[in-house]
């Protein structure tokens, strides 16, 4: 069983490592951040199958953490690209 | 009953890997961002959710059950707010 | 295990390709956002070995402070750049900075193929020092921080005090005491205000849990209080909160208060314990989560400090 959840895990690390050609291709700045996100919600997933696999301890908090931070970096992109096109829209 | 268990696992885990996969497929081929940004929210919803449907059964005890919701739900609350707000980017942009 | 050495190798590479390309990348946002990347992965490296603090660190610091530091940086770069655009350097200094950078990496890469085998470790030394003093921690990662080298770690904070004094002493003198510019120029959306209401107090739980379990589990004090960096910065984004004027005294003292606690300890361990960062064995682990609980402060205080950036007079557009 511990193997399947391996090979599982190994399965969406390539799936998002390949939709990591996102951000080599853009063309948007949106389209680059959404392969991040991509490979965050994956790497999570990854991270739960691996741990429950090797039984590694505390790395739930790890998935904790990342979970929180998912959303970090794209509001601070976005609020990037607002201020790039002088969006203050009110 | 554990034989049962693993096969929730396995059928969950298996449908979860499919998701992100099709998700990696949709983000690459689709093509415009829009309908890239609806391929990425399955894979984030749906993947994840089921991954963790299917882990939930090998949890060791309530609380660890309990932490691997608290991941989904904060990727849910994170990808659906980071969708629309990607998503008024991209019109704002277009109009 | 047949699975495992794959994914471990595939991962490797995955690294390098990613580090690759974004030093590689032209555009700013690309490359910070393949830093970002970049940061995420290793947080996952770091798992793979058996170091889920490190994980922990890296996930709430590359993934993500690091990289919102980045892009504020670059917009501040890219405002400059048009005042002062410097003609491409010359054919002669792109080969000096290379020759340079390669002397550096063949002088490290000699050092390191040079070790002894074993390598020399201090490894046991703390592992035996965790085991003495920090006995009463069951995380054998904050005992050595805390009691094995307590020093250092003092320092580090001492070190986090003076990156934001150096990034404050950058404004403009007649700013000097008032606040950062915001993060968020525009009005935020309302998904993004809702967003930012839910997560930062979940956040804010999570992070002080993380430090909470630091003593007998992975987590720890700097983890903690990056994690409560992180969801201030959340709600600064989302303008639920300004930032801060630095004047504020109470800014001020919760930025000194981690390494201020952590040396008066010290000192009182001279008479208490008989010897400077000793801790009478009695209650040593009430002490650590004390000096603990003000390092976190600290740590959570001074990252958004450093990502807000100098002082702007309160002078808003």
């Amino acid at each position: 069983m511990n193997e399947i959840l391996l090979a599982a895990a190994g399965l969406i690390v390539a799936a998002v490592a390949v939709g990591l050609a996102r951000i080599l291709r853009g063309p948007a700045d949106v389209d680059r951040l959404m392969a991040v996100q991509l490979l965050g919600t994956g790497g999570i997933a990854a991270l739960l199958l691996t741990a429950y696999a090797t039984a590694v301890p505390g790395v739930d908090d790890v998935a904790l953490g990342l979970a929180l931070l998912a959303a970090f970096a794209t509001m601070a992109f976005l609020n990037h690209l607002d201020a790039g096109e002088g969006g203050a829209e009110l | 009953m554990s034989f049962l268990a693993d096969l929730v696992s396995l059928a969950a885990i298996g449908a979860g890997v499919f998701f992100f996969i099709a998700g990696t497929v949709g983000l690459l081929r689709f093509p415009d961002s829009l309908t890239r940004l609806h391929a990425l929210s399955k894979a984030d919803n749906l993947g994840l959710g089921l991954i963790v449907l299917g882990l939930i059964p090998r949890a060791e005890n309530p609380l660890a059950a309990f932490k691997l919701v608290v991941v989904w739900a904060l990727v849910l609350l994170s990808g659906a707010s980071t969708a629309q707000l990607i998503g008024r980017a991209l019109r704002r942009g277009r109009e | 295990m047949s699975v495992l050495p794959l994914l471990d190798v595939g991962l490797a590479l995955l690294v390098v390709a990613v580090a690759t390309w974004t030093m590689a990348a032209r555009d700013l946002f690309a490359s910070v956002l393949g830093y970002v990347a970049y940061g995420l992965l290793l947080a996952l490296v770091w798992v793979r070995l058996h170091a889920p603090d490190i994980g922990l660190t890296e996930a709430a610091v590359g993934g993500g402070v690091t990289g919102v530091l980045l892009v504020t940086a670059g917009k501040r770069l890219d405002a400059l750049k048009a005042a002062t655009s410097g003609a491409a350097p010359r054919l002669r200094v792109k080969i000096l900075a290379g020759a340079l950078s390669a002397l550096v990496a063949g002088a490290l890469a000699f050092v390191v193929a040079s070790l002894p085998t074993p390598a020399p470790s201090l490894a046991p030394q703390a592992a035996a020092a965790a085991a003495g003093p920090g006995a009463g921690l069951g995380n054998p990662i904050t005992a050595v921080l805390i009691s094995y080298r307590a020093f250092d770690t003092m320092l580090e904070k001492i070190v986090l005090a003076l990156a934001v004094l150096g990034i404050w002493s950058v404004g403009a003198d007649a700013a000097w005491g008032g606040a950062p510019a915001p993060l968020r120029k525009a009005r935020p959306d309302g998904a993004m205000v809702l967003l930012a209401q839910i997560l930062a107090p979940i956040g804010a739980l999570i992070g002080v849990h993380i430090f909470w379990v630091g003593a007998d589990a992975p987590g720890g004090a700097f983890q903690g209080g990056a994690l409560l960096a992180a969801m201030w910065m959340v709600a600064m984004m989302a303008r639920l909160v300004e930032a801060p004027r630095i004047g504020s005294r109470a800014l001020r003292l919760a930025l000194i208060s981690g390494p201020a606690v952590f040396l008066a300890v010290g000192l009182a361990g001279i008479a208490m314990a008989g010897s400077f960062f000793a801790f009478p064995p009695a209650f040593a682990k009430a002490l650590i989560l004390f000096i603990e609980t003000f390092m976190v402060l600290s740590v959570a205080v001074a990252l958004p400090m450093m990502v807000a950036g100098p002082p702007e007079g309160g002078q808003e557009p």
